[in-house]
């Protein structure tokens, strides 16, 4: 019942085709601040909030966003690490944690997620084919089996087990240490990957390394990625579609074609001007927004970018924005903006429908 | 702007290099080499070796029957008449006795931190790694317990109890349960917030085998520290129930006790007087030592 | 070495003794800054940028890391000066600032004494025109509702707010040189570019040399008159921005600028750099970037490679390059 409704509302895909391995609906998690007397509940820190979104098989789909924006939590919410308020999340047209769905296990069979600092996300007391052998003998291989099959994954990813399979995490450089994080992810052979920064914390040379692995095994295993960056042109590269997120929201979602090439969103606008200019003849002149991202705590009403916005009207302090796509954009692109709503009432909506023949 | 570089260089084995990385150091074999070089810990750990090995050993160790008493060789000094360490208040030889009382001290010492390892341990890694209910349970009772000094404690419960060697072990047993359920507590659930755990939830495996595979062997170089550093207060405490007259029951030989009975003689003889209460020094001070040696050896930072 | 720089770093070398061996963090930079010219330093992590802004500014321990070569400023020799010439010249006429802000200040005064102080210790001016002087600053700064925000402690400000304040204090002296060390690195894109163009601005206003290190190209892009590609604790290559962007004339800065993702397309494999740095332990008698580089010949391994200019002023380490057999 639920794959049937969610085909057309696929950005980014000619409507029939195929079924999303993956759907995120309504997903919602909020953060109690506690503190003062007896823990009270402070403040709450709305860090996803009714975030939607499908991949499909085979895709990349790349989700950017400024720091505390709620790409980290998106995705443990995902993986289950934590619960989440509300939404679903549908794996291969199955509810997770439905009775009539699939369960955990089930999940992480098929999902695996890398983490952003390599150091903390591998056991230093453990051998790292030990750490790699974990998710096999965790599904019911045998040890002597799991390392084997340890042994090449590790391989797959570029480190010769002869020389790496007895080493600690301690022993390796960060390039090295995420492709065993890699590893471990693949040694369970999922079918979609979540990559939360991670190549974010290694040099521009390593992450060119890493990023061409990644390619590499996308292509050989058929791999589904949700790659996940603060880094604008890492995602630009390695994407099919690209989700931005402010505030816990999404602000827009599209092919990377369109969303890089033809921003809707005034945030994407500025989040792709902001971009450290390559060519130094003609280096950026005017910072495209001021101020800082406002507090997750107590966001702002209505849009939650309309305090950075230079196009904010009173409909924007009132009602939240819901993500839309206009006709001339296809589906391939969405937009949560009331100025591409034509119903929203916003002057500039209203001008640009009047524009449109 | 052309520079001159200097080339001093270091000359590494590559090979030795490669051959010692494809082994791989885990942590216990790095905190043993640190242990090797350190000089000052192996000599400590020596000398407790020696204090166990004399009392699992004590009957041969010992020169004279510790229970054996004379009227006339009563509080003599050392060597008098073939007696080491001379005589006590009841001319039993006290070297004998020290060797033997050793036994009693050690247990009481390190049994009650055993045990409390044991539980405490258990009770800590629950409430670290569950959160939530399980942990304001068992957080909230070792509060209570908290409230007390340690030494109260242990006076209060040996004193419902009655004394002996079962109820010495049992009070301080549950004497040393809160601090270790505290330290396991939050060296867990330290650990528990590191991505490797997430990884491991995130390949499906049940909190028992994260707990096996990735909590206990990194909690344990903390835990094992803060514990040994336990012993020496355990064997201070034991010898203070003795002392009072709460702990072991004359005539059986053990440090505390052994120093309340010489209290009297203090004035006659206050050398032989002391020797107990050096045992008991010298030997939580090793323990004491040791604790430090393996903090560093094991790089623990608490 | 021309008559109108200010700071001019002579054969700068430094390594650290530690229990695994001798780190050789810095071996052999040396280059000229002119009054008012910014200089981006450009390298990876480990590469020596943040220890070589700590040795022009005198701030490495001296007990266990040893500074070879020489560093001028302003006609004097750093290394000659005593600790309280050191500390005067520290914060008055060099100023520096750092990717992590909460360093600089001290979180239990407010951002407005902790300012006011460094002008009344320097300046030896009064706590009143210092506190002016301060609430001056922060509008230089842009920051908003400056004077509420000189009673504001340091954890009260959000990571682009502290960046900025940082700035103001670096300021408050009108140094004559601004070492930034990642000023910019932990910040949201939104906010870095702010900060470049603050940086930029004041750096023109106020004349100021700037030494600005970081790991990003465009941000080096954004900010540098010159450029310095550093690697391995050498400078690898020197020379206007403009001229090593678009023409870099040593194999690993042109093999960063090819790695990264801008060069390439979509759906195709990125020309990565094969392997990692070296080990600062155990460098080679060589060319540093010889195991990793794919034009290295058995020449590039009989020694270090002289910084040789290839046009006036921009110059690399790179023999093959240099010599003119290489074109990249
Ligand atoms: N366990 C938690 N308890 C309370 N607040 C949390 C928790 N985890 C995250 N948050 C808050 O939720 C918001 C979103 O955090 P999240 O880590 O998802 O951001 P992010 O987009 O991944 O940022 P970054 O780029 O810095 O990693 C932040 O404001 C963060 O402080
Ligand atoms: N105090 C120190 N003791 C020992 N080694 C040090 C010390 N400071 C720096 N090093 C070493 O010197 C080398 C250069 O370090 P430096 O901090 O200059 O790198 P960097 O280029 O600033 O890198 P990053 O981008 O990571 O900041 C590194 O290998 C580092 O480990
Ligand atoms: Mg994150
Ligand atoms: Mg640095």
């Amino acid at each position: 019942m639920v794959t049937t409704t969610i085909t057309d509302a696929v950005p980014g895909m000619t409507a029939v085709e195929q079924q999303p391995l993956l759907v995120v609906r309504d997903l919602r998690k909020h953060f109690a601040v506690k503190g003062g007397f007896l823990g009270r509940t402070q403040a709450v820190v709305q860090a996803v909030d009714n975030v939607t979104f499908d991949v499909m098989k085979g895709e990349t789909l790349g989700i950017v966003g400024e720091s505390g924006c709620g790409k980290s939590t998106t995705a443990r919410v995902i993986m289950h690490l934590i619960e989440p308020d509300a939404g679903e999340v549908i794996f291969d047209g199955q509810a997770v944690g439905h009775s009539d769905g699939i369960g955990y296990r089930e999940l992480y069979r098929n999902v695996q997620m890398v983490f952003q600092d390599s150091y903390s996300s591998l056991n230093p007391r453990l051998p790292i084919a030990l750490s790699v052998a974990f998710g096999p003998m965790v599904h019911g291989m045998l040890r002597g089996a799991a390392l084997e099959r340890a042994a090449s994954v590790l391989g797959q990813v570029g480190l010769d087990s002869a020389n790496f399979a007895n080493r600690y995490s301690h022993e390796l450089s960060g390039g090295q240490r995420q492709r065993v994080n890699i590893a471990r992810a693949l040694a369970l052979e999922p079918k979609l990957i979540l990559l939360d920064e991670a190549v974010s914390s290694l040099d521009k040379s390593i992450e060119a390394q890493v990023l061409n692995l990644l390619f590499d095994l996308k292509r050989e295993f058929d791999l589904t990625y949700i790659f996940i960056s603060h880094d604008l042109n890492v995602v630009r590269y390695i994407s099919d579609r690209v989700l931005v997120m402010y505030l816990g929201k999404v602000a827009e979602i599209g092919s990377v074609e369109a969303v890089y090439t033809n921003p809707q969103h005034p945030y994407t606008q500025a989040l792709l001007s902001s971009m450290p200019s390559m060519d130094p003849r003609r280096r950026t002149e005017q910072a495209p927004l001021t101020g800082d991202p406002p507090n997750p705590i107590n966001p702002p009403s209505g849009c939650r970018f309309r305090t950075r916005c230079p196009f904010a009207e009173d409909i924007c302090a009132g009602t939240p924005p819901r993500l839309t796509s206009r006709p001339e954009h296809g589906i391939s692109q969405q937009v949560a903006c009331h100025m591409h709503d034509p119903s929203s009432g916003h002057s500039r909506a209203m001008a640009t429908e009047a524009a449109r023949p | 702007m052309v520079s001159k570089t200097d080339n001093t260089v270091i000359v590494v084995d590559p090979a030795e290099a490669l051959r010692r990385a494809r082994q791989g150091r885990g942590y216990w074999r790095r905190v043993w080499e640190r242990l090797r070089g350190d000089w000052g810990t192996l000599s400590v750990i020596g000398i407790i070796l020696l204090i166990l090995l004399a009392a699992a050993f004590a009957p041969f160790v010992a020169t004279h029957d510790p229970m054996q008493g004379s009227i006339l060789g009563r509080l003599k000094g050392f060597g008098y008449n073939g007696h080491i360490l001379g005589t006590d208040e009841t001319g039993r030889d006290l070297f004998s006795r020290i060797v033997f009382g050793a036994r009693l001290s050690l247990i009481t010492g390190v049994l009650p931190v055993l045990f409390a390892l044991v539980i405490g341990g258990f009770l800590g890694v629950v409430a670290g790694y569950f959160r939530g209910f399980p942990n304001s349970v068992i957080m909230r009772g070792v509060d209570v317990l908290y409230a007390f000094p340690s030494i109260l404690l242990a006076i209060a419960i040996t004193g419902m109890l009655g004394s002996g060697l079962t109820n010495t072990i049992l009070a301080l047993t549950i004497t040393f349960i809160p601090p270790l359920v505290r330290i396991s507590e939050t060296v867990t659930s330290q650990v528990r917030s590191l991505d490797f755990v997430e990884a491991a939830r995130s390949s499906g495996a049940r909190p028992l085998t994260i707990i096996r595979f990735h909590i206990l062997n990194n909690m344990l170089g903390p835990v094992l520290v803060y514990t040994t550093s336990l012993i020496s207060i355990s064997i201070i405490l034991a010898a203070g129930l003795s002392f009072l007259g709460l702990g072991v029951t004359p005539p059986d030989a053990e440090w505390g006790l052994m120093l309340n009975n010489l209290r009297s003689a203090i004035w006659v003889n206050p050398v032989i007087a002391a020797l107990p209460g050096v045992m008991i020094f010298i030997t939580s001070m090793c323990f004491n030592l040791m604790s430090d040696g393996l903090r560093q050896a094991m790089d623990v930072r608490l | 070495m021309s008559q109108d720089s200010i700071l001019s770093v002579d054969n700068l070398s430094v390594r650290f003794r530690t229990h695994e061996g001798i780190v050789h963090a810095v071996n052999g930079v040396s280059f000229d800054l002119a009054q008012g010219e910014v200089l981006g330093i450009l390298g990876e992590s480990g590469s020596g940028k943040s220890v070589t802004l700590r040795a022009i500014i005198g701030l490495l321990p001296r007990e266990y890391a040893s500074i070879g070569g020489r560093v001028r400023f302003g006609g004097r020799e750093i290394q000659h000066l005593s600790n309280e010439e050191l500390n005067a010249i520290r914060g008055a006429r060099i100023a520096m600032i750092f990717q992590e802000p909460m360093v600089a200040f001290d979180p239990v005064f407010t951002v407005g004494d902790q300012i006011a102080e460094t002008i009344v210790r320097h300046d030896g001016a009064s706590w009143r025109d210092a506190m002016r002087r301060a609430r001056d600053l922060l509008e230089l700064v842009q920051i908003p509702s400056a004077k509420r925000r000189l009673a504001a402690y340091p954890h009260e400000m959000s990571g682009g707010m502290q960046q900025r304040a940082m700035i103001a204090l670096a300021l408050s002296c009108n140094p004559q040189l601004l070492l930034a060390d990642e000023p910019t690195t932990a910040l949201d894109v939104t906010v870095q570019i702010q900060i470049i163009l603050l940086l930029r601005e004041l750096q023109r206003e106020l004349g100021m040399s700037v030494i600005f290190v970081t790991h990003d190209v465009g941000v080096a892009t954004e900010i540098s008159d010159r450029l310095a590609v550093m690697y391995a604790g050498r400078f690898v290559e020197t020379g206007p921005a403009v001229d090593v962007i678009e023409q870099p004339r040593h194999p690993y800065t042109d093999g960063l600028l090819s790695s990264t993702v801008l060069s390439a397309r979509q759906g195709h494999r990125l020309n990565a750099i094969p392997g990692a740095p070296p080990d600062l332990m155990a460098l080679p008698d060589a060319c540093s970037f010889a195991p990793r580089c794919r034009y290295a010949e058995e020449q590039c391994l009989s020694g270090v490679p002289a910084l040789s200019p290839i046009t006036r002023d921009h110059a690399t380490r790179c023999l093959r390059v240099g010599e003119g057999r290489l074109e990249l």
